[in-house]
């Protein structure tokens, strides 16, 4: 083969196999992470250089056979069954876990039935041996007909022997493992003739999974689906059978190759340590311990380097403000583009260490011991066992939270999690609710220790999270699940996480944040830039003129004056606009055309609401909240005379940003993480909904 | 099946969950051990072809077994 086209390699194995090992020990960083076309599986391609030539390499979901149950599963089904597929690969590496060798050989004897060239990779020998068994690897070799190479994948070993024998372009085996049973091979012949196929497992395949194949265009299923129901096929039935036989050709052939046969003692430590993990008091105490940890280290140890880079970003955009020259493309770049880009920099810290400890905790197996505890409370609310993690996150933040449940396989368990996710109040409401809480509850104790703001502000988080669970049980009932939920999932044994694999993944998560749901939050702030810095007419260009005229009898500083500029300014602006076109509609919630501005430019992210009010009330510096408090205090409601910032208009709003979706970030995140805009903007619409219904009683019913 | 009980599997009651149970290594004639539940009763671990797995009671109740 010339260098004319390159070398398509894909990684196929079970899950827990050291599949990701191997992929991260082949391509290091010369890795990248998308979706397939149209789904929301993720899809994990690298390249690497065999003999001086660049070969690029698939890792494919982890599948223990080519019959497809859920997304994953079908994706695999598809590229392996699409000659013209732009995924359909050359070669294909066949992970299989030596200290369970049948189970990974399923997946093996279906793909040389296909006819494709297959490299076997035994990985994790040295496990398999210290449980005292061996392999006779020529026995092997030679029973299957393919290339076998020993590999550590956490290690680095054997890596070399396998781009070597990947660089001699292996042929497929010659053997056939399964054979089709006499009354349907006609009809697969067929179908073999028809699509000009390779196989006759490849048709096969065809007859099986008509509908999986999302290459057959309508025609050509209902092609294939007129053959089956002539010979009446029953897909059901078939594929249990053929799995039966296969193993039975498993067992047959392990009997031969296995040289000493295993102890089961050898995983008693990790049952020793089970006994621990998932009882009764010491799992749940261990897990929540462990959640406290995480939640602690997104909320204060990343707080750190987000402060380092919040303040950096502002010094950054204050500096190109001074320094530039007037103009509105000089402000776009200082107060537009520069917060927007920082606005994005500043997830970076919790993202990372969110995933640190995800990784880690997938890497030693915890996960699926979390799982393990949780399902069964979870799955009354439609969620799953692997939702907690995310829930949780969430009350550090949405935007990695929601990444993060990407370990969720089930569609629909994952999608309902995506949306609950944002109403766990984040930290970005901790603002907003400490000005609001101070505002309008008393400073009182209640029973002598107990502090009324404190418990209001628990309150509220509790409020969140029963809105998170309720609304997953509402989910649950209105989406309809095409998969069914399975829970037959291996609980891998306990091992020590592999470094380089965290370091990745963090890597990982990190550039899909910057780059996919950066770019929207870019466009979104500068958007929003634009509706607070122009409005119509000229009025904003006389601002200054004119907040001087009305102000000639008061003595104001110049800070006081440029203050008040700036209120007339947004006043002006199209969010001013904007901000009074809207007032009909949030007066019964209580609020006026001010507060108005401040949930429109809130959009950005919730705690630009403090700055907004800041702004329109003039107050200019919003480094110490008491000048705030005190300001908004004396607000008076031109109505009633009264204060504007009363009880009823201060639950309203708590309740509206306990319940909005207001964080352009989280937008952008849920529509790349499920592929579309459909699910942000119902979500979007289903959030700002009930934040309105909420806020809308509550002051109803305070005033 | 108590916790540490050993039993053999026979068959599968629910079709479209067997092919997914034998493909995992819940082969007819092959020793499963039930080795203990979840805190809250659901799901369960069991041992089968040399492999831990969690399961759910619903699907595991689709295995038949010889006592």
């Amino acid at each position: 083969m010339a260098g004319d086209k390159k070398l398509r390699i894909a990684l196929a194995g079970k899950p827990n196999s050291g599949k990701s090992s191997l992929f991260n020990q082949l391509t290091g960083l010369n890795q990248k992470v998308g979706n397939f076309p149209g789904v929301t599986v993720e899809k994990r391609t690298g390249t690497f250089s065999i003999n001086g030539t660049t070969a690029d390499v698939m890792d494919l979901p982890g599948i223990y056979s080519l019959y497809a149950r859920t997304l994953d599963e079908k994706i695999v089904a598809e590229i392996f069954g699409n000659h013209s597929s732009e995924f359909y690969p050359d070669e294909v590496v066949l992970i299989a876990d030596a200290t369970n060798l049948k189970n990974s050989f399923l997946l093996l004897t279906q793909l040389i039935d296909l006819g494709l060239p297959v490299v076997l990779a035994l990985n994790m020998v040295d496990m398999a041996v210290k449980s005292g068994q061996s392999v006779d690897i020529k026995k092997l070799s030679f029973a299957f007909d393919v290339p076998v190479v020993m590999i550590n994948a956490r290690k680095g070993q054997g890596i070399n022997e396998l781009k070597d024998v990947l660089a001699t372009r292996v042929n497929p085996s010659s053997r056939k493992i399964f054979s089709i049973s006499e009354e349907v091979l006609p009809s697969v012949r067929q179908i073999k003739e028809h699509f000009k196929l390779r196989s006759d497992y490849e048709a096969y395949q065809f007859l099986q999974q008509t509908n999986s194949l999302t290459h057959l265009t309508a025609d050509e299923k209902n092609y294939v689906h007129a053959i089956a129901k002539q010979i009446g096929f029953f897909p059901g039935k078939y594929q249990g059978a053929e799995t039966i036989r296969r193993y039975e050709f498993i067992q047959d052939l392990l009997n031969q190759v296995i040289i000493k046969a295993s102890n089961p003692g050898w995983k008693k430590s990790s049952h020793r340590i089970d006994k621990i993990i998932t009882h009764k008091v010491w799992g749940y105490a261990i897990f929540f311990a462990m959640l406290f940890l995480i939640f602690q280290s997104i909320f204060a140890w990343a707080q750190v380097p987000m402060d380092l880079i919040d303040n950096g970003f502002a010094a950054l955009s204050d500096w190109l403000d001074r320094s530039l020259p007037d103009g509105p493309l000089f402000d776009l770049i200082s107060q537009g583009i520069i917060p927007g880009i920082g606005g994005i920099i500043i997830f970076i810290p919790q993202i990372a260490v969110l995933f640190a400890f995800i990784s880690i905790l997938e890497e030693t197996g915890y996960m699926a011991r979390v799982v393990f505890l949780m399902d069964k409370i979870m799955r009354r609310f439609g969620l799953n066992g692997k939702s907690v993690v995310p829930l949780m996150s969430g009350w550090a933040c949405a935007i990695p939270a929601i990444m993060a449940t990407r370990t969720i396989e089930n569609w629909k368990d994952r999608l309902i999690t995506i949306i609950v996710t944002p109403f766990m109040s984040c930290s970005a409401r901790l603002p907003v609710f400490a000005i609001l809480v101070a505002l309008t509850i008393p400073d009182k104790m209640i029973l002598g220790f107990i502090n009324l703001q404190g418990l209001v502000m628990m309150g509220l988080y509790l409020l969140g999270f029963l809105a998170a669970i309720f609304s997953a049980l509402l989910m649950k009932v209105l989406i309809k699940a095409k998969e069914r939920s399975y829970l037959i999932m291996e609980l891998p044994t306990y091992r020590m996480p592999m470094w380089k694999n965290v370091g990745l993944a963090i890597i990982d998560k990190t550039k899909a944040f910057v780059f996919d749901a950066g770019k929207v939050i870019l466009a979104i702030s500068i958007v929003l830039w634009v509706l607070a810095s122009f409005g119509p007419g000229d009025r904003m260009n006389k601002a200054e003129e004119t907040v001087i005229q009305q102000a000639q009898n008061e003595r104001l500083t110049e800070q006081g004056l440029a203050d008040r500029v700036a209120a007339y300014k947004l006043e002006n602006s199209y969010a001013g606009v904007i901000g009074k076109f809207i007032e009909p509609v949030i007066r019964p919630l209580g609020y006026d055309w001010k507060i108005g501005i401040a949930l429109i430019t809130s959009f950005a992210a919730r705690e630009v609401f403090v700055g907004t009010i800041a702004t329109i009330y003039s107050l200019g510096s919003t480094e110490d909240p008491q000048p705030i408090r005190e300001r908004l205090a004396s607000e008076v409601n031109p109505e009633t005379g009264g204060p504007r910032f009363t009880m009823a208009v201060g639950f309203s709003l708590l309740i509206f940003y306990t319940f909005a979706m207001q964080c352009m970030s989280t937008i952008a995140i849920v529509k790349r993480e499920t592929g579309g805009w459909k699910w942000p903007l119902i979500q979007l619409g289903y959030m700002t909904g009930l934040a309105y219904l909420g806020a809308f009683i509550a002051y109803q019913f305070l005033s | 099946m108590l916790p540490g009980e050993v039993a053999v599997i026979s068959g599968f009651m629910d079709d479209e969950i067997s092919t997914k149970l034998l493909e995992m290594g819940f082969l007819p004639g092959s020793f499963v051990t039930y080795n203990f539940a979840a805190p809250l009763g659901d799901p369960i671990c069991v041992t089968v072809s040399n492999l831990d797995l969690s399961l759910r009671i619903a699907e595991a109740s689709t295995i038949s077994i010889l006592e």
